[in-house]
């Protein structure tokens, strides 16, 4: 027997000492499962039945001996999140009780599940598409409210509502131009390359508008890359410590990367900024301090954001003048740090250097003050404004961003072929590419190496 | 009494194009090959148009000779009229078509056949399939005579159980009142063989002599003949060629047909069988495109010593007086006389699903098929077959590997992957839509594709060989001269693209870049290009298109790298289907009628969802790591 079809067992909360600990199985045992360990306090239920989408409540008993009270919820196949028979057990919390239960299921004939197997298994049983599929080990990685609302609706299936109808009419183009050149007859392509201009220019209008919220969407599922740059002494420690110190702001302690900059992860209403604090940069002739310049300029080159600290009460200094330069392409928010004792500095000396929309704001990190209209302007900057958390669609997916750029690139091709006024059978060429695409993002056209690679990034129990 | 016995390596049952096609390749290829037909004068017969080729029939009919097959051949000898048609359109729709002098088509391939070593004519009626433990060993014919054999080619046409009908009247006979075989179909079935029921039809033959031709639109043939044959060039068959007529059907017409639509068999319940819709009766016409106030008819002629001309785009069923009111409304044919009746013709034929790619059936070792008999409609789909059928029967006889070719390769490839997975109720007509990589599988370049496996099949000597690979290597030298060459914005060339309606050189370019221009064409950079070697216009032609189009053929290719891949993904032999739980139940079904070979034939058969066939592939390839 395939390892893949029989029963399959985890737990799907944290493993922590929680208030309640579940557990779910799928597959055809575990029905018979749940009547050998499972005691329901209301008699006519077990023996075999089971009435699907009802909860029960009972003991979990282990030859005689009752391991755990739990509620547990039957749902049958197909109507189950994996279109098998599923059952879920709500231990009391604790992991050893959890394990308890856990082991017991497995004694009787489940297998451990896999990572992503649960969700797996609802994709080739022909619950959910790829990109849902896609969307739950999103949902479960998800850092912030805006991600997980975007993999929410990517679940419901967004994408797919998104991609489908262009998917279809390019489809039925296609049918279109092929029944005329079988039945030239009854089926004339007088004029048709304007009407077919019109509808893949509308095409590739969709598509860039999908494409256009990658950024947005990268930056709520995997937060923005932040780089603090500044002279020594301008108050960079400071400033990140404010933000990490905020009220409202979450901090994770990112482990050691390779780097040896500490990265710093920070949510500021909503908005997920992946700080790294590098070493100064200037011209130096010392080899050690060469390697640490050297990599700053590395990672401002990867920065999606740059805050650059500058010490009002010192002005614009040499070094300053030096930064300006390295981050001259960058975003950037220009922190103008210690307003509290820099009255003296002008305005007027930032002109040389920077350009006039790039937002200027005064602060004080010792005093946490101006923070409010550095969070506003990190809005407006990387957000236009705010985070719509309602926005139907964010592309988040580097997959599905990869499909649909090359949708577009055939889409052009289609584009450029009619204004070459090309014969029409030229056009199917790449609108069967676009088609293909589409499906791929879909999983209608997936290869095994994609599907396995997916869903081995899934974590157990989902 | 003592009943004739004798020993053959191959038999082919049916002398219609697919049968000729598969006996002459088995005998070509060494095995001793006797040939069945119910009559020796319906050998190579064209029971319907009189044309050979068309719109994707075209390049099926270059396929078959660059295979080293006889249609194209056999075409070129007796053509009376040629066409390119579709000149206004891509390279890959072009399509040759030829109208053939049928008694000069017939008789020629008769003649080729009974001229052909290792083969025998037999006029017989095969009844009996001869079966050991799912082996053929063998025909029985009517009179009992026994013809042992290795393998066997079953190419019966519409000749089993056939029988024809016009209005209430029918005849139980095959085509043109050919005796029809009625035997053969309870065997087929006695030895576990599913059998459909088709139908097809075709218009009257009228007499030249009744039809006004000064009111229809005269069609002539091009003026520059392409041959069907590499083997020919233009001048060897270049001949005064004979018009055929263009008219049109109008709303009398359709009022009549469609007042007597309750008389047809068709629409009374009569006929059983499917017809096809690609190639519908005028019954048909007329009820599906009720918008149309009119369609095109073609007038052609039969041949050269004949005054039977056909009737084009007008089949039909409907009864004898019905037939003769309806022709006389249209133009041209207000005193037409009806030589020969226009009728429906039903027919056994098999579900094709139980062949595999080769044209074996799956659970009879030896036994081959082809043709109409596969359930397929057309003289070129059926030679088509009836070339890889008997080719793979001698293949087999001869111990050596069968051949298949893909959708990438040819559209013979096309035809019978289609046939052989996908659900198919109706005759099965080639078309250019079903070409998925078109632009590739031209009529131009069918020799270029096809050419190589040929000549390791055994059916391309050696001297067509060697041809074939100077060409080839005059097209790879030309297109890198054109490429390499480079033309300076001088005085000569600014003049040259001027007088052409294209834009001067700003900087210089290569010979390739003024080719791709689409004003621009090989003949006219004849002035600007001094050097160029002296080239047949077929080499020409081939690196006009390959230069042209280069962008849409590399992108056409890598979708055929795609293909490739799921091709070569081969699923084992004996694979258990039962046994892969999450597959739905329909799926498990198919996939066991069908038996792909690989996950990309499975991807093509009707009923499996992608979603079955991501359980097939993690399956797969958990089974490597079982």
């Amino acid at each position: 027997m395939i390892k893949e079809y029989d029963t399959i067992a985890a737990i799907a909360t944290s493993v922590s000492n929680a208030g309640i600990g579940k557990i779910r199985v799928s597959g055809s045992d575990a029905i018979r499962i749940l009547d050998e360990i499972f005691e329901p306090y209301t008699p006519r239920y077990g023996n075999g039945y089971w009435p699907s989408h009802k909860v029960y409540f009972g003991n979990v008993v282990d030859e005689g001996e009752i391991i755990d009270e739990c509620i547990v919820l039957v749902m049958k196949a197909p109507n189950s999140y994996t279109r098998e028979d599923v059952v879920e057990f709500d231990c009391h919390g604790g992991v050893h009780v959890v394990y308890q239960v856990l082991s017991l299921i497995l004694r009787h004939g489940a297998r451990a599940a896999e990572p992503g197997e649960f969700t797996k298994r609802g994709f080739l049983n022909g619950r959910i598409d790829l990109s849902q599929a896609e969307a739950v080990m999103q949902l479960i990685e998800s850092k912030n409210e805006a991600s997980r609302q975007n993999s929410i609706r990517q679940i419901k299936g967004n994408i797919a509502e998104k991609i489908r109808p262009v998917r279809e009419q390019i489809l039925y183009e296609i049918a279109h131009i092929e029944s005329a050149l079988d039945d030239p007859e009854h089926i004339s392509l007088d004029g048709y390359g304007d009407h077919l201009l019109a509808l893949v220019q509308d095409w590739i209008d969709q598509v860039e508008k999908m494409l256009s919220t990658y950024d947005d969407g990268r930056f709520i599922t995997e937060g923005i890359r932040t780089c603090i740059v500044g002279k020594p002494n301008a108050g960079k420690s400071s400033f990140l410590n404010v933000l990490l110190g905020e009220e409202r702001a979450i901090v994770t302690e990112v482990a050691g990367t390779t780097r040896d900059t500490l990265e710093e992860s920070v949510t500021i209403d909503g908005i997920t900024l992946n700080i790294i604090d590098t070493a100064g940069i200037r011209d130096t002739e010392d080899t050690v301090e060469k390697i640490g310049v050297e990599r700053a300029r590395k990672e401002i080159e990867h920065a999606d954001l740059v805050l650059f600290l500058i010490d009002m009460a010192d002005g614009i200094q040499e070094e300053d003048i030096h930064i300006f330069k390295e981050i001259k392409d960058k975003k950037k928010i220009i922190l103008l740090n210690k307003m509290d004792i820099g009255e003296t500095f002008s305005m007027e000396s930032l002109k040389d250097y920077v350009e006039d929309d790039t937002p200027c704001i005064t602060i004080s990190a010792k005093y946490r003050q101006g923070i409010d209209l550095f969070t506003k302007e990190l809005k407006k900057m990387m957000f236009h404004g705010t985070i719509d958390e309602k926005q139907d669609f964010y592309l988040t997916n580097a997959r599905h961003k990869n499909a649909l750029e090359e949708t577009l690139g055939s889409l052009r091709m289609v584009r450029g072929s009619i204004i070459d006024q090309m014969p029409e059978d030229f056009f199917t060429i790449d609108l069967m590419n676009a088609y293909e695409m589409l499906g791929s993002i879909l999983g209608e056209a997936v290869g095994e190496d994609l599907i396995e690679e997916i869903f081995s990034k899934f974590c157990t129990g989902k | 009494m003592k009943n004739v016995e004798e020993y053959y390596d191959i038999v082919v049952v049916g002398a219609g194009h697919a049968g000729c096609e598969a006996a002459l390749a088995a005998a070509r290829l060494g095995c001793e090959t006797i040939l069945f037909t119910i009559s020796m004068n319906s050998v190579a017969m064209m029971p319907c148009n009189p044309n050979i080729g068309g719109s994707s029939k075209g390049h099926l009919v270059r396929e078959i000779d660059a295979l080293g097959g006889e249609m194209g051949k056999n075409i070129d000898k007796t053509y009376i009229q040629s066409r390119m048609l579709n000149r206004s359109k891509g390279p890959a729709v072009h399509s040759l078509r030829a109208q053939a002098d049928k008694d000069a088509y017939s008789t020629t391939m008769r003649y080729t056949l009974q001229n052909t070593d290792h083969l025998t004519l037999r006029q017989a009626e095969v009844t009996e399939l001869m079966v050991e433990d799912g082996v053929i060993t063998g025909v029985k014919t009517y009179s009992g005579a026994v013809y042992h054999a290795k393998a066997v080619v079953l190419a019966t046409g519409t000749y089993l159980k056939a029988r024809c009908l016009y209005g209430d009247v029918v005849n139980y006979t095959g085509p043109n009142g050919l005796q029809a075989a009625n035997g053969l179909s309870q065997s087929l079935r006695d030895h576990g063989v599913e059998l459909y029921r088709f139908k097809t039809g075709t218009p009257a033959r009228i007499d030249k002599r009744s039809v006004d031709f000064s009111v229809m639109e005269e069609q002539t043939g091009d003026e520059k003949i392409v041959p069907f044959s590499f083997t020919n060039k233009e001048e060897d068959i270049r001949r005064e060629q004979i018009s055929c007529w263009l008219t049109y059907t109008n709303e009398k017409t359709h009022d009549i047909i469609r007042a007597n639509l309750d008389r047809s068999p068709l629409y009374s319940g009569m006929i059983e069988g499917t017809g096809p819709r690609y190639c519908p009766s005028i019954e048909d016409k007329v009820v599906r495109f009720s918008d149309k106030n009119r369609h095109q008819l073609f007038i052609e002629p039969e041949g050269e010593y004949t005054n039977e001309m056909y009737v084009g785009g007008m089949s039909s069923s409907l009864p004898e007086d019905v037939q003769y009111a309806m022709y006389r409304t249209v133009k041209g044919l207000e005193n037409v006389k009806i030589i020969r009746n226009a009728y429906a013709i039903e027919y056994d034929c098999i579900n094709p699903n139980q062949l595999k790619s080769t044209l074996e059936f799956k659970n009879i070792s030896g036994l081959f098929s082809g043709g109409q008999f596969n359930g397929s409609s057309g003289y070129e789909e059926a030679a088509a077959q009836g070339l890889i059928a008997g080719v793979n029967a001698a293949l087999q006889c001869l111990g050596r590997e069968q051949i298949i070719l893909d959708r990438s390769q040819a559209y013979i490839g096309v035809l019978i992957d289609d046939l052989v997975t996908k659900e198919n109720h109706e005759p099965y007509r080639m078309m250019t839509s079903r070409a998925e990589y078109r632009l590739l599988l031209r009529q131009d370049n069918a020799d270029m594709r096809l050419t190589e496996i040929g000549h390791q099949i055994g059916l391309i000597d050696e001297d067509r060989y060697d041809k074939f690979i100077k060409k080839k290597q005059q097209i790879t030298e030309e297109i890198e001269r054109l490429k390499r060459c480079n033309i300076g914005a001088n005085k000569a060339v600014q003049e040259l693209l001027e007088n052409n309606g294209s834009t001067p050189l700003k900087t210089s370019a290569t010979l390739a870049d003024l080719l791709r221009r689409p004003e621009l064409d090989y003949a006219k950079l004849a002035p600007i290009d001094p050097d160029r070697p002296q080239l047949d216009d077929e080499v020409i032609e081939q690196v006009t298109i390959d230069l042209k189009y280069e962008g849409y053929i590399s992108r056409q290719l890598k979708q055929v790298e795609q293909f490739k891949k799921q091709e070569n993904r081969l699923i084992p032999e004996d694979i258990r289907y039962e046994d892969i739980k999450n597959l739905r139940i329909e799926a498990v079904q198919k996939l066991n009628q069908i038996r792909p070979h690989s996950i990309g034939q499975a991807s093509r058969i009707s009923g499996v969802s992608p979603s079955d066939l991501s359980v097939l592939v993690v399956y797969l390839h958990q089974m490597k790591y079982r």
